[in-house]
């Protein structure tokens, strides 16, 4: 069986949830093998192996010294040697990125915001605001697949061996034209990462200042991450990095609530595939409850607090 | 300092879109053509460093004869001028084969520095900044929310998950800028007059350099399938708060066992 490269995302050491979701739907396609970039793959090996990697491949931590291009290079180079079924990454900015280029090195094409892919690597595409419903394929090559994280249920498989293996890797001059120089971390709380999260809890214009601790509590309390409308962006009330929508980052929970948030098409955007969807507004009319499984019309400064307090004592 | 800005126009998100049921392209008819929102930042990133450093900013669209439309709009905003490629080979290119397009139509020019927006509203693929950079062998500065230029040298702050990174590298580069970066300016009316005159190029696919036999829907890297609307979602239970509005929602939770 023709293997298939999956992308590793990992966090000093700890593989993250979207790459044991890449390394279940790589089962479908073929023999999962799972490409490990930087230092800590001791200890993210047996997760690898209980989601089905039989391999690992390893390259240094170098190939993070510069911009996606050796990335590209290496994924190029272990899907022509080792004769991949398909390429699988996390759909991510920065990975989105290293399947373009990856695909361009390898003459194929690349699909991404997939929310599904079968075992002839034909991925489901929800585009345009989630409005409709695309399935696609990759005409020549190696196909190159990013798939959006919480879109696969993941699934442990037995019995494989993850088999450590180095890649010498030879980062041409061409990949190093763009240097990373300094690595800036910006207010990493306990919270989970936006984009991976189970549940986001977003809140809108409605929050009425910067004060978002209201958000804050009832996220907390389902240990959910924190998302923004980009009212609030804009408003300077939270940072960018937590805008939900077409200009922000695309989330798929399992669980979404939106606490203040209108539901304008472009909110929709990034938000619409979470599987149950939550509204608290004080308008009737307001577009998001046409998503929600469950609406609570009314003030989200009353509605969210008591929210907060009853999950916190049903605990 | 001489920029290329990369300017697509997409339909606007505001009205429905669509794909054609014979093709399955975006049907382009079906709703308003508008200037794709990032490339408006990146316009407005170009005109900030020509300002400081001098030089001419150079619109290049590819696309229907409708991108005239948003063509007009960025030069309005203050570009000197435009270069449009537009054949009816290039109708159904993906995001690998319009990257080829134009690294290809920017070999027929001169620049220090090609901007670009990380994304279109429409296809939202963000890899034609990546696999441009990969077709002209050029540094990937791509992501940025901050550029600095110091003579041949640039420096961005690429955005990441947990911040940003810092990158370096020299000119001739390719950025792609992401929200954050600007605040784009309203074109004035004595800019929009201006704007009419300004010397709009207008290629065919072999004016560009491309091989039209490596673009289009016929020699597309990727191909959709099918497609069709999404199912809509059942409705929901919507209650109005008395008092226990929280409460009713803390069951609906523990029902769906979130809690
Ligand atoms: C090209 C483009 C891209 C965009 N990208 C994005 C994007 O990525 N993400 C995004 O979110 N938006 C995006 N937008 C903006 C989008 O159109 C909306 O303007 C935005 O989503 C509105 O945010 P909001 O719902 O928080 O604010 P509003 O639309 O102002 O809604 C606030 C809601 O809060 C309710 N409310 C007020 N007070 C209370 C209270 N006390 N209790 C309960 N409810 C209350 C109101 O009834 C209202 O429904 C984009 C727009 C454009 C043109
Ligand atoms: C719903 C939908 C889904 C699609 N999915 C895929 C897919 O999975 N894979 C695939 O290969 N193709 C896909 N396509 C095709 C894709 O739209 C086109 O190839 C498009 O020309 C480039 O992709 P993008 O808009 O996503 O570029 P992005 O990488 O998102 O755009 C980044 C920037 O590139 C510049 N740019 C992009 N196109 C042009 C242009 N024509 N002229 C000038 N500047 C430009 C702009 O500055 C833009 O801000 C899809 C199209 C649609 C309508």
């Amino acid at each position: 069986m023709a293997e298939v490269l999956v992308l590793v995302d990992h966090v000093d050491g700890q593989v993250k949830k979207v790459t044991t979701e890449l390394l279940t739907a790589a089962r479908r396609i073929g023999e999962p093998a799972a490409v490990w970039v930087g230092d800590g793959v001791e200890s993210g090996r047996a997760a690898l192996a209980e989601f089905g990697a039989e391999k690992v491949y390893v390259a240094p931590a170098e190939v993070n010294d510069y911009v996606v291009a050796p990335k590209a290079e290496l994924l190029a180079k272990l899907a022509q040697e080792k004769g991949a079924a398909a390429i699988l990454v996390s759909a991510t900015a920065e990975n989105k990125e290293i399947a373009g280029r990856t695909a361009v090195k390898l003459g194929s094409g690349v699909l991404t915001d997939v929310v599904d892919v079968n075992a002839e690597v034909v991925t489901e595409h929800s585009v345009f605001g989630g409005a409709t419903v695309t399935h696609a394929r990759v005409t020549t090559g190696v196909p190159v697949v990013a798939v959006r994280p919480n879109s696969v249920v993941p699934e442990a498989a037995v019995g494989a061996a993850a088999a450590e293996e180095a890649v010498a890797v030879e980062i041409s001059d061409a990949a190093k034209t763009a240097r990373v120089v300094e690595r800036v971390a910006q207010e990493k709380g306990a919270r989970p990462e936006l984009t991976e999260a189970a549940i986001v809890v977003s809140g809108g214009r409605g929050v009425g200042s910067d004060d978002f601790s209201v958000v804050e509590n009832l996220a907390d309390s389902l240990g959910a991450a924190v998302g923004a409308s980009r009212a609030v962006v804009d408003s300077g009330w939270y940072p960018n990095q937590f805008q939900v929508g077409q200009t922000g980052k695309t989330v798929s929970p399992n669980l979404y609530v939106a606490l203040g948030i209108s539901g304008a098409i472009q909110h929709r955007a990034g938000m619409q595939t979470s599987k149950n969807i939550v509204a608290v507004n004080k308008d009737p009319e307001a577009p998001i409850f046409e998503l929600a499984d469950f609406g609570v019309v009314g003030d989200l400064h009353t509605v969210a607090p008591q929210l907060t307090e009853e999950i916190n004592k049903r605990k | 300092m001489n920029i290329v800005v990369l300017v697509k126009q997409v339909p606007d998100t505001a009205t429905e879109r669509k794909l054609n049921a014979d093709d399955r392209t975006l049907d382009r008819a079906a709703s308003d053509g508008v200037i794709n929102e990032l490339d408006e930042y990146a316009i407005e990133e170009a005109l900030l460093l020509k300002e400081k450093h001098g030089g001419e900013v150079t619109i290049l669209t590819m696309g229907p004869d409708q991108a005239t439309d948003s063509i007009r709009k960025a030069l309005s905003m203050g570009a000197d001028k435009a270069v449009f490629v537009n054949d009816e080979a290039l109708h159904g290119s993906d995001a690998i084969q319009t990257a080829y397009a134009l690294a290809q139509a920017l070999g027929t020019l001169e620049f220090d520095l090609v901007v670009l927006g990380s994304e279109s509203t429409d296809a939202r693929t963000g890899v034609v900044g990546a696999a441009l950079a990969e077709y002209l062998g050029l540094p990937q500065l791509t992501l940025a929310g901050k550029v600095d230029v110091d003579g041949g040298a640039i420096r961005i702050q690429r955005q990441t998950d947990y911040g940003y990174d810092v990158v370096e590298a020299q000119l001739p580069a390719v950025v792609s800028v992401v929200e954050k970066i600007n605040e784009p300016r309203y074109p004035s009316f004595k800019l929009i007059m201006q704007a009419k005159k300004k010397p709009v190029d207008k290629k065919s696919a072999a004016d560009a350099g491309i091989d039209t036999g490596r673009v289009g829907l016929a020699n597309a890297t990727t191909e959709t399938v099918d497609f069709a609307a999404a199912p809509p979602r059942a409705a929901g239970t919507i209650v109005k708060d008395e008092g226990d509005g929280g409460t009713k929602a803390a069951d609906f939770l523990a029902e769906k066992k979130f809690v």
